[in-house]
């Protein structure tokens, strides 16, 4: 007996998805082959920055999926979340501390900061979801869609006033030497980050996999209302949601603005919507997606700006949005997701 | 039952001739003080003034383009309810047709047709009647090409392709300098000088204020016409449908990729018309003018307006597009003269464009003038939250 596998247009979607893929990963693998032979120490130099922004990326890509996860909305608003932190950082451990260099004080000011910004990221994202998400959850769906987007604007309006509207240059607290492996350079921003960034990442894990209030959100992102009949606060597990995904972002903020050094009131639009591409590229709602897109997403961008063989820097926003639109076409529900009709 | 037909073959004549006188009365009221009224030299300096301070006719005319744009918007947000949020691509498309087409950016070639320059100049120089056509359609057809494999998606993941492409676009021109060898934008530095619109009795340049708006009005109306009449029609139908239900729409035989592309097509026209005369508005085509804001200036146009409802869009295009580009300045300037403080106010345009998105979508979602249809839609869920309170109460 013949099994079925869909209509003439799914299996033709299909084969064409599947020539796509595989032409891509090609086109993939042989650019990075080529770069690989030409020059193999810039290959690992750039390939260890693009890592570490794509782990940054993975800190505010995680607070995309998990909104996108719960209530299926795009938060537009993250990104600039994620900047009002790092103007946040800068002011509390330059201006409110006034730490500038790397010494015990502005080792303690450092950590006392990162609990700092992660609550601030949280408080702000959970007031935007009670003030404006919440109202709209049974709106159609253009609706906070759009309410986002001004949210966005809003965010920025305050980025702007805060940080006033040039770019501006901030003092670290992180020493600036570096260590090498062999040729490759990998500085302490670089190793701090990973320090602090790979722990959060195991700490959200397990509160979505092993606590009781992730269990909470995983039933609320299935189904809201057999979720709110078996005893669980379908909003406060949202607000939830959304004060994880903040602070998140308020981490990401103070690791960015403390390894970079510039605070920008615009940064928050691209960065945002490079992490949203992570989110997408992994299958969206899918934690581990999310990182897996973001380390991709940050490598791909960083051997495009840094590799002699490459479109250059000043495509690096193209590059990275075509990946999107051709991970939207060819395979909606990402690296990792599962295909489900319905969230595409 | 024939007391419940569609509005009758007449009823449609009247109504359109009736905003045609409108709009006429209007536009001929706004020409006469802009090509008349500020030459006079009997105009009490006061009112001159308050005119160029509050209303000079840069604005006017910019205002008009922003209108035109906002209505091939609302094609596709409002009538399909499609979000698009990389509008400013089709802008740019259009101001590069303009760039390319009407001035001496390619000046190894030397094609004139029906142009407004002596024959003698070099680059290409077309009728600018025929540039804005082309570059419409070419607008449509990359609005097509755009549409064709991302419509497929769902709102949101729709809404994420077109802001990609709506940052790719302008991308490609501010680096196109040298875009695979070939200079194709003039990059950073723009395309500067656009041919002046050739109307028979004159050439406009870039300071015939009277005569352009008159001309951007005709496209307005042009756009108008095109919006009122899709609406009533088979395709306009089709998009209402699609915009409150795809699924039944479908069911409904109602072609969703083909009227989906459709809804694209003609809001990017709408996109081309207005990059070509944004082009001979400020007289050139610059890359950097080409950013995200700008598409999201435009859906708070369309939102503050009522999506859907043309001449709400044209007084949210009007109202805003006129506060973003002069009304706050002219105010900040007003109220710090007054109370002797020094505030930015122009900074302030972020906060208002956001404030409009979101107190729209939480406490007015059809917009100011609302289209009744949209209405009933947008408060599905509050009508049914109603009727279970009621039940409740009972």
């Amino acid at each position: 007996m013949q099994k079925f596998k869909g209509t003439p247009g799914q299996i033709r979607r299909q084969r064409i998805e599947r020539i796509g893929a595989i032409f891509i990963s090609f086109v993939l693998a042989a650019w990075i082959l080529v770069n690989l032979l030409e020059s193999p120490q810039q290959f690992a130099q750039v390939a260890v920055l693009g890592l570490r922004n794509g782990l940054l990326y993975a800190l505010i890509a995680l607070g995309y999926t998990l909104v996108y996860g719960i209530i299926e909305l795009i938060n537009f608003a993250h990104g600039d979340l994620f900047m009002l932190s790092a103007v946040f950082s800068s002011y509390f451990i330059t201006v409110w501390f006034k730490q500038d260099e790397s010494n015990p004080a502005g080792w303690l000011t450092f950590i006392s900061a990162l609990f700092a910004v992660m609550a601030f990221g949280a408080v702000i994202n959970v007031l935007i979801e009670r003030l404006a998400y919440r109202r709209l959850r049974n709106a159609p769906r253009l609706a906070p869609l759009i309410t986002a987007v001004g949210m966005s604007f809003l965010l920025n309006f305050i980025g702007l006033k805060w940080n006033g509207s040039t770019p501006r240059q901030w003092p670290t607290v992180i020493p600036n030497n570096d260590i090498y492996i062999g040729e490759v350079r990998i500085s302490m921003v670089t190793i701090l980050l990973f320090v602090v960034g790979v722990p959060l990442l195991l700490a959200l894990n397990f509160i979505v996999e092993k606590t009781k209030s992730g269990k909470a959100m995983r039933a609320t992102a299935q189904d809201k209302q057999a979720a709110a009949l078996m005893g669980i606060n379908v909003n406060k597990t949202i607000a939830f949601t959304f004060a994880i995904g903040g602070a998140m972002a308020g981490a990401a903020g103070l690791l960015y603005q403390q390894s970079i050094g510039t605070t920008n009131y615009n940064l928050g639009f691209q960065l945002g919507l490079i992490a949203f591409t992570s989110a997408v590229l992994g299958g969206i709602g899918n934690l581990w997606g999310a990182v897996v897109g973001a380390l991709l997403i940050g490598l791909i961008q960083g051997l495009n700006d840094g590799l002699p063989i490459a479109f250059g820097q000043q495509w690096s926003q193209t590059v990275v949005f075509a990946i999107l639109i051709i991970i939207l076409v060819f395979k909606p529900a990402g690296l990792l997701g599962k295909v489900t009709t319905e969230k595409v | 039952m024939t007391t419940t037909a569609p509005v009758k073959p007449q009823n449609v004549a009247r109504s359109n001739r009736k905003w045609i006188i409108g709009y006429s009365i209007a536009g001929a009221l706004l020409y006469f003080v802009y090509q008349f009224l500020l030459d006079w030299e009997g105009l009490p300096l006061g009112i001159y003034d308050a005119i160029y301070r509050w209303m000079p006719p840069a604005a006017v005319n910019e205002s008009l383009v922003y209108v035109i744009m906002a209505l091939g918007l609302n094609i596709v947000v409002g009538y399909a309810g499609l979000l698009d949020l990389g509008y400013v691509a089709f802008w740019a498309i259009g101001g590069y047709c303009a760039g390319w087409f009407m001035s001496e950016f390619f000046y190894f070639l030397k094609i004139h047709f029906f142009g407004s320059v002596p024959a003698e100049a070099p680059g290409i120089h077309i009728n600018f009647w025929l540039v804005l056509i082309i570059g419409g359609f070419v607008c449509a057809l990359f609005g097509v090409l755009i549409g064709a494999p991302t419509l497929r998606l769902k709102s949101d993941y729709l809404a994420l392709v077109t802001l990609g492409f709506g940052e790719i676009i302008p991308q490609v021109f501010f680096n196109g300098e040298n875009f695979f060898g070939f200079n194709i934008s003039n990059g950073t530095k723009g395309i500067v000088q656009v041919d002046p619109i050739p109307v028979g009795v004159k050439n406009l340049g870039p300071f015939d204020f009277g005569w352009k708006l008159l001309i951007f009005l005709f496209l307005t109306a042009v756009m108008v016409f095109i919006s009122l009449r899709l609406r009533r029609g088979r395709l306009g139908r089709a998009w209402l449908a699609i915009r409150e239900d795809e699924l039944a729409a479908s069911m409904m035989g109602v072609p969703l990729m083909r009227t989906k592309l459709l809804s694209y097509a003609v809001g990017a026209f709408a996109g081309g018309l207005g990059g070509v005369a944004f082009a001979t508005h400020v007289n050139g085509v610059y890359a950097e003018r080409f950013n995200f804001a700008i598409s999201i200036f435009l859906l708070a146009m369309v939102v503050l307006g009522g999506m859907g409802n043309v001449w709400g869009v044209i007084l949210g295009a009007f109202v805003l597009s006129w506060v973003n580009g002069n009304g706050l300045s002219a105010f900040g300037a007003f109220y710090n003269d007054r109370f002797g403080t020094d505030v930015d106010f122009a900074s302030f345009t972020f906060l208002l464009f956001g404030l409009v998105l979101i107190l729209m979508m939480l406490f007015r979602r059809e917009g100011l003038l609302p289209e009744s249809r949209l209405k009933l839609v947008l408060h599905e869920g509050d009508i049914d939250e109603e009727d279970a309170s009621r039940k409740k109460a009972k």
